[in-house]
C-alpha cells in the first residue's frame, strides 16, 4: 500500500522529460545525431575488428617490415619501429581504452551516485564531513598521484589501473549529485514517503535517484569522454597500460621519438586523431542530453 | 573578506600537512633506492650499505617523515640523487622557466579569449558565432597531449618555424636583447598550445555574459541616449563583463599546472612538470616529494586566488 501511493506520487512529480525530449533535441541539432551515429559506428567496427583480430600475430615482431609506409605490402596504415601493423595495433588500442574508460566511468559514477544521494539526503555533518574530505582530495595534484601509485604497484595491469582512475574520478560526479539531491531531497514527495515510513534506503534509491535521472545521463557521457583522456594520457607518458597492452595512448606515445614525429607520421597520428574524434563526438553527444535535460537550455 | 581569506589560509595548513604525510609515505613505497643506480660492477656492496645506513635509510618512517618535514620547512628538501645538488636550487631553476612559460600562457589565453568571447556574444547566431563555438569545443575536448604533438609536427617539423626543444639557443650571451627574444622564441609554441586548451571557460563565459547584458535596462538607456553601439560595447558592455574574468585567473593557473607535464615532456622544455617524469624515471625521491608538495600548494594558492578576485570584483558573489 505504501509503496503503491509513493509510486504514485513519484508520477505526478516527474518531471515531463524521456526519451521524446531527448529524441527532439538530437533531430535539433544534427551534429549531435551525426556524433551519436558516428561514435556508434566507431565504437561497433572497433570492437567486432578487435574480436576478430588475432592479437599475436598484429603483435609479433617482424623487423624486415620495420617503418614500412602505408599502403605498402598490404599494411594499410604502414607498420611501426618492429614491424607491427598499425591498424592492427589502433584497433587492439582503441578497444583497451575505450574499455578501461567505459569501466571506470561505470565504477567512479556508482560510487558517485551512492556518495552523492547520501550525502545530499542526509545533509548536516555527514554531509559536512565527506564535503570537507572531497574538497582536500579536489585540490591533490591528481595526475602525479596518479604516476606515482603506478610506479608502485609491482604488477600492476588494466584491473589496478581501473582501480587506480576510479579512486580519484568519483569526486566531481559525488559533487553534482549532491547538489542536485540537496534541492530534491526537500521537495514535497520526499516528505511525504518520510512520515509514510518508506526507510531512507528507498527513498534515496527508489524515490529520488529516477529523478536524477537525466543529469546521470549527462555526466555520465561526459566523463566517458574524460576518462578517455585521462587513461591515453597517462599510457603517453608511459604510466597507464603495460608496454605489452597496446592502448591509443601507447600509440601516440612513440611520437615522443623526433624521428618518428618527424617523418613516421603514420604511426601515431592516427590514433591521435581517433582520441580527438571519439573525444569531440562523445562530447556532442554529452552537450545535447545536457540540453534535454535543462529546459531552459533546449532548442525545440 | 580578510577574514574569509585568514579562515582559508589556516586550513591550508592541515591540507598541506596531510599532503606531506601521504606523498612521503607512497613515495617510501617506491621501489628500489636512489643508491641501486650507484652500484657497479666495481663498488663494494658494504659500501653502498653503508651509504644506506648513514641517510637514514634504515630509520622507522616516522623518525624518516620527521626529519624531512623538519628541513622542508626551513627550505631544505634534500640532495637530487640524479643531479648531484640541492633539491630546493634545482626546482628553483626549473620553477623560474615553468613561471615564464605560465606567465606567457597566461597572456596568450587573455589576448585569445576576451576578443574571441566578444565577439561571439556581440555577433550572436551568426557564422561567427558559430565558428567560434566550434573553436572553443575543439579546444575542450582535445587532450593536451595531442594538441602539443600535432602542433610539434606541424609547426616545428612541417614548417620548422619554431624550435622544437630547449629555452635558448646555445652561444648566445645571458642578458643581452638577443638572448631575450631568442627566449621568447622557444616559449611561443608551447605557451601558444596551453594557451589555445585554456581559452574555452572565458569564452563561453564572456559569451554569455554579452548576449545577457545586450538586454539590460543600462544599455537600453544608453542606445536610447543616442549613443552609436560601438562605443556602448566598448565601454559599458566591456566594463561590466571583463572584471569577473579576473577571476579565471586561479583556475587558468591551475589547469596550466595539470597541463605542464605534457607540454613540457612533450616540447623538451627543462621545467617542473618534465623533471617530475624525469626523477620519477629515476627514483628521484626527494625531488618528487618536493614537487608534488609544490603542486599541491600552487593548486590550493589558485583557488583561494580565485575566490579572493571573485569576491573583490563581483560583490553578488560574495564568499562568508
Amino acid at each position: 500500500m505504501t509503496q503503491q501511493t509513493y509510486e504514485t506520487n513519484m508520477m505526478e512529480n516527474s518531471p515531463p522529460t524521456g526519451i521524446q525530449v531527448v529524441l527532439r533535441e538530437f533531430k535539433k541539432d544534427k551534429v549531435a545525431m551525426f556524433s551519436f551515429f558516428g561514435v556508434t559506428i566507431i565504437m561497433l567496427t572497433i570492437f567486432i575488428a578487435a574480436w576478430m583480430l588475432n592479437q599475436e600475430e598484429v603483435l609479433k615482431i617482424n623487423l624486415l617490415e620495420r617503418y614500412t609506409e602505408p599502403g605498402v605490402n598490404g599494411y594499410i596504415l604502414g607498420a611501426d619501429e618492429a614491424g607491427r601493423d598499425v591498424l592492427g595495433q589502433l584497433i587492439i588500442g582503441a578497444k583497451n581504452s575505450l574499455l578501461i574508460a567505459i569501466w571506470v566511468t561505470v565504477i567512479a559514477n556508482i560510487i558517485g551516485i551512492a556518495m552523492g544521494i547520501i550525502m545530499g539526503y542526509y545533509s548536516g555533518i555527514v554531509d559536512n564531513v565527506m564535503m570537507r574530505i572531497i574538497d582536500f582530495i579536489i585540490t591533490l595534484p591528481t595526475l602525479m598521484i596518479f604516476i606515482v601509485l603506478v610506479s608502485i604497484i609491482p604488477e600492476y595491469g588494466v584491473l589496478e589501473l581501473v582501480i587506480i582512475i576510479s579512486a580519484f574520478q568519483w569526486i566531481g560526479i559525488a559533487r553534482l549529485i549532491r547538489s542536485k539531491a540537496l534541492s530534491e531531497g526537500r521537495r514535497d514527495y520526499v516528505s511525504a514517503s518520510k512520515t509514510m515510513g518508506t526507510s531512507d534506503i528507498a527513498i534515496m534509491f527508489k524515490g529520488l535517484l529516477p529523478n536524477l535521472s537525466s543529469i546521470l545521463i549527462v555526466e555520465f557521457t561526459l566523463s566517458l569522454a574524460g576518462n578517455i583522456g585521462i587513461e591515453t594520457g597517462l599510457s603517453f607518458l608511459g604510466f597507464g597500460l603495460p608496454p605489452s597492452t597496446p592502448s591509443l595512448g601507447t600509440l601516440v606515445s612513440y611520437a615522443r621519438n623526433p624521428l618518428v614525429l618527424a617523418d613516421k607520421w603514420w604511426v601515431w597520428l592516427p590514433a591521435s586523431l581517433l582520441i580527438l574524434v571519439l573525444m569531440l563526438g562523445i562530447n556532442y553527444i554529452g552537450q545535447a542530453f545536457r540540453r534535454a535535460a535543462d529546459a531552459k537550455q533546449r532548442l525545440g | 573578506m580578510w577574514k574569509t581569506v585568514v579562515r582559508r589560509t589556516i586550513v591550508m595548513i592541515p591540507q598541506m600537512f596531510i599532503l606531506s604525510l601521504i606523498i612521503f609515505i607512497l613515495a617510501k613505497q617506491m621501489p628500489g633506492d636512489p643508491f641501486t643506480g650507484l652500484i657497479t660492477p666495481e663498488t663494494d656492496p658494504s659500501r653502498i650499505e653503508e651509504l644506506r645506513i648513514q641517510a637514514g635509510f634504515y630509520d622507522p618512517w616516522y623518525v624518516q617523515y620527521y626529519r624531512w618535514i623538519t628541513n622542508a620547512f626551513q627550505g631544505d628538501f634534500g640532495q637530487s640523487y640524479t643531479y648531484k645538488i640541492a633539491v630546493s636550487t634545482l626546482i628553483g631553476e626549473r620553477a623560474l622557466n615553468t613561471f615564464w612559460l605560465s606567465l606567457l600562457s597566461v597572456i596568450l589565453v587573455y589576448l585569445l579569449a576576451i576578443p574571441l568571447g566578444m565577439l561571439a556574444g556581440r555577433k550572436q547566431d551568426t557564422f561567427l558565432d558559430k565558428s567560434i563555438i566550434l573553436y572553443s569545443f575543439i579546444s575542450f575536448a582535445i587532450p593536451t597531449f595531442v594538441l602539443s604533438l600535432v602542433f610539434l609536427f606541424v609547426f616545428g617539423y612541417r614548417f620548422m618555424w619554431f624550435p622544437t626543444s630547449g629555452t635558448v639557443d646555445v652561444g648566445l650571451e645571458s642578458g643581452t636583447m638577443a638572448y631575450f627574444w631568442n627566449k621568447i622564441y622557444h616559449l611561443l609554441l608551447p605557451a601558444m598550445t596551453a594557451a589555445i586548451l585554456g581559452t574555452t571557460g572565458i569564452i563561453q563565459y564572456l559569451r554569455s555574459e554579452i548576449i545577457d547584458a545586450k538586454t539590460q535596462d543600462y544599455v537600453k538607456t544608453a542606445r536610447s541616449k543616442g549613443i552609436p553601439i560601438r562605443r556602448i560595447y566598448a565601454r559599458h558592455i566591456f566594463r561590466n563583463s571583463v572584471l569577473p574574468i579576473a577571476a579565471f585567473l586561479g583556475f587558468t593557473i591551475t589547469g596550466l599546472l595539470g597541463g605542464s607535464i605534457f607540454i613540457e615532456t612533450i616540447y623538451g622544455y627543462p621545467g617542473m612538470g618534465e623533471l617530475f617524469i624525469s626523477s620519477i624515471t629515476s627514483r628521484d625521491y626527494s625531488v618528487i616529494t618536493a614537487l608534488i608538495m609544490l603542486y599541491g600548494f600552487l593548486a590550493l594558492l589558485g583557488s583561494l586566488l580565485s575566490d579572493i578576485i571573485m569576491s573583490i570584483v563581483d560583490p553578488r558573489i560574495r564568499i562568508d
